[in-house]
């Protein structure tokens, strides 16, 4: 499914080279959970950017569902990005002035999905996830756990086959926190490949493979091996 | 993505700001309005000198004493020569040319109008009954000059509407004497109300037979001569005719100057679609400044909704998408604007239209066409710079903004 080879990442700190990723070499499977623990500053959430083509390697390859994506346009990026990721992030990124629903839409309209069909997915999804009473509120009015259940929604309405979440917990108590990852969990229980990232031991453990970084490099798996 | 769907996406972030959204087509519809409603004055200035002239008659010529080709003063004019008059018969000589129809010596000079022991100066006019129709005016009550020999010094005289109205109140004017100078005139008629006409008020006049204005004022010649041409094809011959003839008679010497109403409309037609231009013009700077304005606040937007974009792009929306719903934002609006600025020119134009009822006040339809492109355009033209730079966003640097 994702095939890292030798990725590195270099950023230009002033003068300055500063490198974020140094030589990666991954390999996860199709339906894996897998969290990437390590502390901040470790490289971490900027593994997770070049997962979901947010960022491209400064070198080495990357392939995704068998085909390489190192290369590709800004166009062609935004497609694969719509069409096999999702994402989940700490600070959940809702669109304010939209309600849940609408939300939730967003990936589906600008993916050009005609407006009947948007309408039925999303019914379901807010079926799903235990929202069809709040459809109509804006983010302002929901809760800490329910905007993250509308984020998850949100990523999973054009059913993407990489489920990519960044802290997903970092923004809520303990409780919520559990659900949320519960959530998740079952996603990817059904082959929805599952990459965490979380500073957080108690919630990377939870993952069947589980990442260590330090500086730019996986120091330590445990696990599954691919 | 779909038209629909870029287009409503754009309007609810419209919305989402209103105050922004609200300020920006304000700016922009002041700026459409101001261009409606200044060339539809200055269109209106430029009907209302075409109707005064039109207003004056119809393929009219007018031939006066002197020729002032040179301008100011010419040579004989320093040695105390005056130009030759006109004389009565050299302006009936004028019916001579197939193209004249009608002609209406004219002369002009004032004095004291006096009903008892009310009196007031007065502008009288001499003339013949023909000026009447060659000069489109209208009776009120009784008759115009009596026609028939021009050289007939019949003692009466034709009041204008203000004039009646001052020395006889409601009372019947026609039939009674009035005194003008030292001679006495009995009243025929009354002049319709028609108010100013460049410059020239006839309802503060008194008309009277031409011989008999050169009695009281002692003088034989004649300060213009107005000449209606058969057609409008004919001014032209009309005017060749009335220089050839009266050259003739005056011993070969070109010594009047014959001008036409179509001459003289013409000018003012191009000075005042000049001005309407230029009126024009500095409104639409007005856009320009609309369109920097709307530049600027999508800037603002642009910084102020970077988690917003960089959220798009990360749910897979291309630079070219993101740049489109900027633009859609961006042409609606300056469409919202153009279009209540055009009711806002519309209504101006109306209201002053009110108010000098007798300016002829309509915005014309290029002004309006112009009016409206111009904003469209500097609302995309300004919007280019913002959507691009909101397009270039990195998205991992637009989400990690807090």
């Amino acid at each position: 499914m994702i095939r890292l080879e030798n990725v590195s990442r270099i950023f230009a700190v002033g003068d300055q080279q500063v490198a974020a990723l140094r030589g990666i070499n991954l390999d996860i499977a199709a339906g894996d959970y897998v969290s990437i623990m390590g502390p901040s500053g470790s490289g971490k959430s900027t593994l997770l950017n070049l997962i979901g083509l947010l960022d491209r390697p400064s070198s080495g390859t990357y392939r995704l569902d068998g085909g390489d994506v190192t290369d590709l346009t800004d166009e062609q990026q935004a497609r694969v990005r719509s069409e096999k990721v999702g994402f989940v992030f700490q600070a959940f990124h809702l669109v304010p002035r939209l309600t849940a629903a609408m939300n939730i839409e967003l990936p589906l309209i600008l993916a050009g999905i005609p407006a009947d069909e948007r309408k039925a997915r999303v019914a379901q999804l807010l079926e799903n996830y235990g929202l069809a009473d709040r459809a109509d509120h804006r983010p302002d009015q929901l809760s800490g756990g329910q905007r993250q259940r509308v984020a998850i929604a949100r990523a999973t309405s054009m059913h993407p086959a990489v489920l990519l979440a960044d802290e997903p917990t970092g923004n809520l108590d303990q409780t919520t926190g559990k659900e949320v990852l519960n959530l998740l969990e079952q996603l990817a229980a059904q082959h929805v490949t599952l990459i965490i990232v979380t500073h957080d031991p108690a919630i990377g453990g939870r993952a069947a493979r589980q990442l260590h970084m330090v500086d730019g490099q996986i120091t330590d798996e445990t696990g599954r091996s691919p | 993505m779909k038209l629909i769907d870029v287009l409503l996406f754009a309007s609810g972030s419209l919305r989402g700001s209103r105050t922004r959204t609200l300020l920006m087509i304000l700016a922009m519809s002041i700026g459409v309005a101001a261009v409606v409603v200044l060339t539809g004055l200055g269109e209106g200035a430029r009907r209302y000198v075409v109707g005064q002239f039109s207003s004056l008659g119809t393929n009219l010529v007018i031939v006066f004493p002197g020729r002032t080709e040179t301008a100011g003063i010419g040579p004989g004019m320093l040695i105390g020569q005056i130009p030759r008059e006109l004389s009565l018969d050299d302006a009936q000589a004028l019916l001579r040319s197939y193209a004249v129809s009608r002609i209406a010596p004219l002369t002009i000079g004032s004095t004291q109008v006096s009903l008892g022991a009310l009196n007031r100066e007065v502008i009288v006019l001499g003339s013949t009954a023909e000026l009447l129709e060659v000069r489109h005016m209208n009776m009120g009550q009784g008759q115009f000059l009596p026609a028939g020999d021009v050289h007939a010094s019949e003692s009466v005289c034709v009041l204008g509407a203000k004039i009646k109205r001052e020395l006889f109140g409601q009372q019947q004017a026609v039939g009674a004497w009035v005194r003008l100078g030292d001679r006495r005139f009995r009243v025929v008629g009354v002049m319709a109300s028609q108010g100013e006409s460049m410059g020239f008020n006839t309802d503060e006049i008194v008309i009277v037979p031409i011989a008999s204005a050169h009695m009281l004022f002692n003088t034989s010649g004649v300060f213009r001569v107005l000449v209606e041409a058969k057609s409008r094809d004919a001014i032209e011959a009309a005017k060749r005719d009335a220089e050839q003839i009266l050259m003739v008679r005056h011993s070969g010497e070109r010594d009047v100057t014959v001008i036409t109403q179509d001459a003289v409309l013409a000018t003012f037609d191009r000075i005042l679609r000049a001005l309407t231009l230029a009126v024009g013009g500095i409104a639409s700077i007005s856009l320009a400044v609309a369109g920097i304005l709307i530049m600027n606040v999508m800037l603002i937007a642009v910084s102020q909704r970077i988690k917003e974009i960089g959220l798009l792009k990360a749910l897979g929306a291309p630079a070219a998408q993101i740049r489109n719903l900027f633009f859609a934002e961006a042409i609606l609006l300056s469409g919202i604007g153009s279009v209540a600025g055009l009711l806002l020119g519309e209504a101006g134009v109306v209201v002053i239209g009110r108010i000098y009822p007798s300016l002829p006040v309509v915005a014309p339809w290029w002004a309006v066409l112009a009016a409206l492109g111009t904003a469209l355009g500097t609302g995309i033209l300004f919007s280019v710079w913002p959507a691009r730079r909101a397009a270039r966003l990195d998205p991992v640097m637009a989400l990690a903004r807090s």
